[in-house]
């Protein structure tokens, strides 16, 4: 019985071990200067100086700014979008349910290049320039769905007494939103909105066949194009173990949140 | 603002902007990949780039190899992943839930680069960029997507089914493969079309884990669409991989969502 459990242990962290491995070079060699990933020339904290002084290069720049515009903006709206659309369904008879909740799969079943490719035909039959807005508009769509199945269950719990309650008692339509649905459904708004902003800023597939040909670079079609060319940016390394570990404190910060919460 | 009230009581309509913009930018742009898939360049139609597809031995060799390469990836998926999410998941372990959240959290740190550094890593260890290493690299990328819905799967599993089997006389194989595999079968299907869907469509893994050397069907989709005067034929192309996403999805068709939802926090 016993060894059956170190077996298994040792399984996992192997398993683990591998996994780690890339991410434990791209932050140690975050620590040298070198140009190239796996070549240690010695200590050194330049490339984070340079990635906090703006030194990294123009075009590392803008594409962390572009990542983060774009996150933001497409979670906004995708929560918007989804949150309302949510709401919508939960109200509507069987058929036209199924019929909506059918096409809200259709972007989280297809894969990348199929969602991307699609709206760049779109985009090109409507004679639609590419750039940062067609982005947007196809980060929403990859993201509202993930925002529609996680503020269902929420309505799916909530009494539904609750909101028309507010109505009797003399509240408007408006008001009964947002004093009483929408505190309801903001734990499955929020976790939609963070999932949309982790989608988003992970996304290659979809812009990189919707940014068109302005130059408009995300992080990762700029590691793309870095890759294509040969070189890394070297200040990538210390960007990624930085958002890495913020990462894995705040993970460790829920957890030890959750796990409280559950003792008492 | 009386219409503005009954758009209000009327919550149903709430879901119209979003149907809106599903019909605009989901269906409309699938419509528009079959649209110019039988068309050509000067807009008549046309089936010659089905025809071309099929008669190409190139591209059609790497479409087969692509679809080889991601069944295999997702086979190993299974195999590695099947039980380190047993393990995680069964109470017989009692494996802290910290472990769980140790598999997904790779995933944060963007793939291209996790690629590189898995190309770098081969070049270090002086192992050559070649199939073995494009393995390991979608390996790597994506066996988090198997492990996450099995380990749900297993998690929610009612302990009382596993009890009875063994009070009933069962051996522990048996438990496992008469009980726990079977119920957690849900979780495998998801896991595939998780696996099987990006590993089937990538262009960019392959391009860097083999320096360029393998040409997997994706990045056959990408030049065409780049060249700028093979459209139509990219466009044929998608239509293709639609088509088997089509076939994986009715074959992973177990309410995947649920195994899904919320999973990532």
């Amino acid at each position: 019985m016993k060894t059956k459990h170190i077996i298994a242990k040792t399984y996992l962290w192997i398993l683990i071990a591998v996994l780690y491995t890339p991410i434990v070079m791209i932050i140690v060699f975050s620590f040298t200067k070198s140009k190239v990933l796996g070549n240690w020339t010695g200590f050194s904290i330049d490339l984070y100086k340079n990635l906090f002084s703006g030194n990294s290069g123009i075009g590392l720049n803008s594409a962390i700014i572009n990542t983060i515009i774009i996150a933001l903006i497409a979670a906004f709206f995708a929560t918007l979008l989804g949150t309302l659309a949510a709401i919508g369904i939960y109200n509507m008879r069987q058929r036209e349910r199924n019929i909506l909740l059918f096409t809200n799969n259709i972007p989280m079943i297809n894969p990348d290049i199929i969602t991307g490719v699609s709206l760049f035909f779109l985009f090109v039959a409507l004679g639609v320039t590419q750039g940062m807005a067609t982005i947007i508009i196809a980060h929403i769509v990859f993201c509202t769905p993930y925002v529609v199945l996680s503020v269902m269950p929420r309505l799916t719990k909530m009494n539904p007494n609750i909101y028309e309650a507010a109505l009797d008692l003399g509240a408007t339509p408006f008001q009964a939103l947002r004093k009483v649905l929408i505190p309801e459904l903001l734990p499955g708004m929020i976790s939609g909105f963070i999932l949309s902003i982790t989608l988003s800023i992970d996304d290659f597939g979809v812009t990189y066949f919707t940014k068109g040909s302005g130059g408009i670079e995300t992080l990762s079609t700029f590691i793309y194009a870095d890759a294509r060319r040969g070189g890394l940016t070297p200040e990538l390394r210390p960007l990624f173990s930085l958002i890495f570990l913020v990462i894995l404190i705040m993970l460790v910060i829920i957890n030890i949140r959750a796990s409280k919460k559950t003792n008492k | 603002m009386a219409k503005l009230t009954n758009i209000f009581n009327n919550r149903r309509s709430w879901a119209a902007p979003y149907a809106l913009f599903l019909v605009l930018f989901v269906v409309l742009p699938l419509i528009m990949i079959v649209f110019y898939a039988f068309h050509d360049a000067s807009g008549t139609f046309t089936v010659h780039n089905f025809t071309k597809f099929f008669t190409t031995n190139t591209d059609l060799n790497r479409f087969i190899y692509s679809i080889g390469i991601a069944i295999i990836t997702t086979l190993i998926c299974i195999l590695l992943g099947y039980p380190a999410a047993y393990i995680m998941a069964s109470a017989e372990f009692n494996t802290p839930k910290v472990m769980a959240i140790l598999f997904i959290l790779p995933m944060w740190v963007n793939f291209l680069l996790r690629t590189i550094a898995t190309a770098e890593l081969f070049s270090m260890l002086g192992m050559p960029l070649r199939e073995g290493a494009l393995l390991f690299g979608m390996v790597y990328d994506f066996l988090p997507f198997m492990i996450y819905p099995i380990y749900n799967t297993i998690q929610k599993l009612d302990n009382s089914y596993l009890e009875a089997a063994r009070d009933l006389g069962a051996t522990p194989l048996q438990v496992f493969t008469k009980v726990t595999l079977p119920l957690s079968m849900p979780g495998i299907y998801s896991g595939i079309v998780m696996v099987f869907m990006p590993t089937v469509s990538t262009f960019a893994i392959s391009e860097i884990l083999t320096e360029n050397n393998i040409h997997l069907f994706g990045t056959t989709i990408q030049e065409s669409i780049n060249s700028g005067t093979m459209l139509n034929y990219g466009a044929a192309l998608s239509l293709i991989m639609l088509v088997i996403i089509g076939i994986t999805s009715l074959i992973g068709n177990n309410d995947n969502s649920e195994s899904r939802e919320g999973g990532l926090l």
